[in-house]
């Protein structure tokens, strides 16, 4: 697929034409190689999910056959997938990398975090994610964000300077032009970097079968014990569901994104393949009415926003 | 010939093309993007009802598709800073990434922002107002950005009955404006984006025009020139050596391929050193082959063990790009801080940042009507002007005519890092739209 000259377009392209995945990859490698040639201490946020596992796989691509020049961060909830822990220490191991967790368990067993209310922990990554920056001094924190994801995004830069308490002032971000990013930066202050910034969820799918990459098994439909709550399928377990009133059913569902047990939601699906999963995502954008169930749809960007909140 | 609304549009192996728009509120400008959005079936579910809430609410019948992306005009009217947003959408035929530039006359740093790295850019015309300042401007900073394909699309044309005459009368004067700034491709459409007319599907309105829609334009444009007349630049970003037992004499150059073509068996340069070899080996990301060409991320391997670090550039030998220490160039400055004569900056050029005087500002260029200023003194936002600026090290440049990405810098201020203006070597225009620069005056000062 890579280096072939494919027909792509109707034959109104040119052999020397890249595909949109290796015009994508290309960019994201640039990405890290910039990285890599200009800051210290640059670290990869890594939670297991596949965005992060897209991210991680091409900074491999970048840098074989030599190892990756980065460390891993991940911030750790305490309410994570089991499935996605055994996923991200297994890849870990696996690639002989260096593995930093910050802990958002042991805040709240120090008492310098505060449990919510609703239960929701992604809030609650910003301290522990904002300290180990310091903590190690990472002057580079690469983020699998996109732009597509959401309108306030849109505007994300590729390089996303941050003062030291991680905070993003939109008067400060610079303008970005050609493939020149302008990584410079004060001690203390580091910048966010989005190798992502420019792929669509349908690309992350489709590069991650074109790639042949292995992904937590709860992306594929799966038998699971749920609950609804605020209109999502949320799985049963000891991080605080189900609660009286809400009962416990057993269906077919996949996860769309990874994140916190408390505000994850599954999906209804049957697709048990990548196939299945990128026909499903492509059907999914579809704008006829009732395509798709738009209070899962509803629910689940807004989940993703609350995700970001704490990240972003 | 119109795009697939199949199940699974956007799912084949299909080509990508980065595009601008440029054009204010009032052309229409967010109506089109929300209407390629929608026509090429982009848009969530979600999103949609979101978009008919607030139209149905506001009193308005059919969804108002600039909403899809008004962030813009909410951004205006609470006085934040406008900026770029970058927009998402496949058809069966092609991904695009979309840069919408605000179109407003102090936003210019935002255009030359998007249109940097777009292979084509869309104006937006009124056709009731025909080219106005604002259209020139437009033109001038594609032509000034070497954008190859310009769009020129005439809106509201059912606020016009449709009429020939009037979209034939703009296209004209647009495309002889633009030419003679040396556009190299210029292709002009009649559109309603409020009412869909040859947006996406072609118009029953217009049957006198017999040319593409928008989105036809869009998705067959060529995505990539003839290589073959380019020259191959490889600037080096990272040195690779693992130095394992399992490669323990491997040392490869990465880098993008910012123009042209390697092959495996070539006799390169590398600069500043002027030191030469061939090309032992190229690395694609895990592939070893025979060819590369931008924009491939590649490992290049040499033959002979010299001295390459990043910073560097590998080209054919005998196809070098001039060393230099004293750089002429077109500038758009893009911070809010001036940009005076004397003002001691970091250039950053592919992957090299070196320190750099800001020499002389010979002249600043009026945008509407391309008229030069002589000795400003100083750039401020938005301005765009001639400079001089002598680095402390040599620099292997292109003129920016010849290569986009090697013939472009960054002027960075050291002190914080602000990102000053964005530069482009050599002569601004393609052709004689230039004014004579005035004679040098050395010793000049404020």
């Amino acid at each position: 697929m890579t280096a072939s000259a494919t027909v792509l377009n109707e034959g109104t392209d040119s052999p020397y034409a890249l595909s949109h995945l290796d015009a994508l990859e290309s960019e994201a490698v640039h990405i890290f190689r910039e990285v890599a040639g200009e800051f210290e201490r640059p670290v990869i946020l890594f939670s297991g999910g596949k965005d992060s596992i897209v991210m991680l796989h091409l900074a491999l691509k970048a840098f074989a056959p030599a190892p990756v020049p980065f460390t891993l961060l991940h911030v750790d909830t305490g309410h994570n997938f089991p499935e996605v822990l055994e996923y991200r220490d297994r890849t870990v191991a696996e690639h002989g990398l260096r593995l930093h967790v910050a802990s958002v368990q042991e805040y709240i067993d120090a008492g310098k975090l505060r449990e919510r209310p609703d239960g929701t922990r992604n809030p609650l990554q910003t301290v522990p994610l904002t300290e180990a920056i310091q903590q190690h001094r990472f002057d580079a924190v690469f983020g699998g964000g996109r732009r597509d994801e959401e309108k306030a995004r849109a505007k994300e830069r590729v390089f996303s300077l941050r003062d030291e308490f991680s905070q993003w002032d939109p008067r400060r971000q610079r303008p970005e032009l050609w493939q020149l990013y302008n990584g410079r930066h004060a001690p203390g202050e580091h910048v966010r970097v989005f190798p992502l910034s420019n792929w669509t969820e349908l690309d992350v799918w489709q590069y991650i079968e074109r790639e042949k990459i292995e992904l937590p098994e709860i992306y594929f439909a799966h038998e699971r014990e749920v609950f609804k709550r605020s209109g999502m399928w949320l799985t049963a377990g000891e991080w605080g569901g189900p609660k009286e009133s809400e009962s416990v059913e057993t269906r077919l569902v996949r996860y769309r994104t990874v994140g916190d047990m408390s505000c994850t939601g599954a999906v209804d699906s049957d697709a048990i393949t990548l196939d299945d999963v990128i026909a499903e995502i492509a059907a999914s954008r579809l704008t006829e009415r009732g395509a798709t169930r738009a209070d899962d749809k509803m629910s689940e960007a807004a989940m993703e926003d609350r995700k970001r909140e704490g990240y972003f | 010939m119109t795009t697939t609304t199949g199940q699974l549009a956007g799912i084949s192996a299909t080509t990508l093309l980065r595009f601008a728009t440029a054009g204010s509120v009032d052309d229409g400008k967010s109506t089109l993007v929300g209407r390629l959005l929608h026509d090429s079936k982009s848009v969530l579910t979600d999103q949609l009802e979101a978009v008919e809430h607030a139209s149905r609410s506001r009193g308005q019948e059919a969804p108002d598709l600039a909403l899809l992306t008004d962030g813009l005009r909410a951004e205006r009217e609470q006085g934040i800073t406008i900026d770029v947003a970058y927009r998402y959408f496949a058809t069966a035929r092609r991904r695009f990434i979309l840069a919408d530039t605000p179109g407003h006359v102090q936003y210019t740093r935002n255009m030359v922002t998007g249109a940097s790295t777009a292979e084509l850019a869309v104006v937006l015309v009124d056709a009731r107002n025909g080219v106005v300042e604002q259209t020139r401007r437009h033109a001038a900073v594609a032509a000034l950005l070497r954008v190859p394909h310009v769009v020129l699309a005439v809106n509201k044309m059912d606020l016009v009955d449709y009429a020939e005459p009037v979209f034939a009368a703009i296209a004209e004067e647009f495309t002889s404006y633009a030419a003679s700034l040396g556009v190299p491709e210029i292709t002009a459409i009649p559109i309603s984006a409020l009412t869909g007319d040859n947006v996406v599907e072609p118009s029953a309105n217009m049957d006198w025009y017999g040319g593409p829609t928008v989105l036809e334009h869009l998705e067959t444009v060529p995505v990539s020139h003839d290589l073959t007349s380019c020259h191959a630049r490889l600037p080096v970003q990272y040195v690779i050596r693992p130095q394992t037992a399992e490669h323990p004499d491997y040392r490869g150059y990465a880098g993008q391929i910012a123009a042209g073509t390697f092959r495996v068996g070539e006799q390169v340069t590398v600069l500043p050193s002027g030191r030469t070899s061939k090309i032992a080996g190229i690395d694609l990301l895990g592939e070893s082959v025979d060819i590369a060409w931008t924009p491939h991320s590649v490992t290049l391997l040499l033959e002979d063990d010299i001295d390459v670090s990043r910073g560097d550039l590998i080209v054919p030998t005998g196809d070098a790009p001039a060393t230099t220490q004293d750089i002429e160039a077109t500038v758009c400055h893009v911070a809010d801080q001036p940009l005076t004569v004397g003002q001691r900056v970091l250039l950053k050029h592919t992957t090299r940042t070196v320190k750099a005087i800001v020499k002389e500002i010979p002249s600043r260029l009026t945008l509407e009507d391309l008229s030069q200023h002589p000795n400003p003194g100083q750039l401020v936002a938005n301005d765009i002007g001639q400079v001089k600026v002598r680095t402390a090290e040599p620099l292997a440049l292109d003129s920016y005519a010849d290569s986009r990405r090697t013939g472009s810098f960054l002027l960075i201020d050291p002190a914080d890092g602000t990102t000053l203006a964005a530069g482009m070597a050599g002569d601004a225009f393609a052709t004689g739209a230039e004014v004579a620069h005035e004679a040098d005056d050395e010793g000049w000062d404020f």
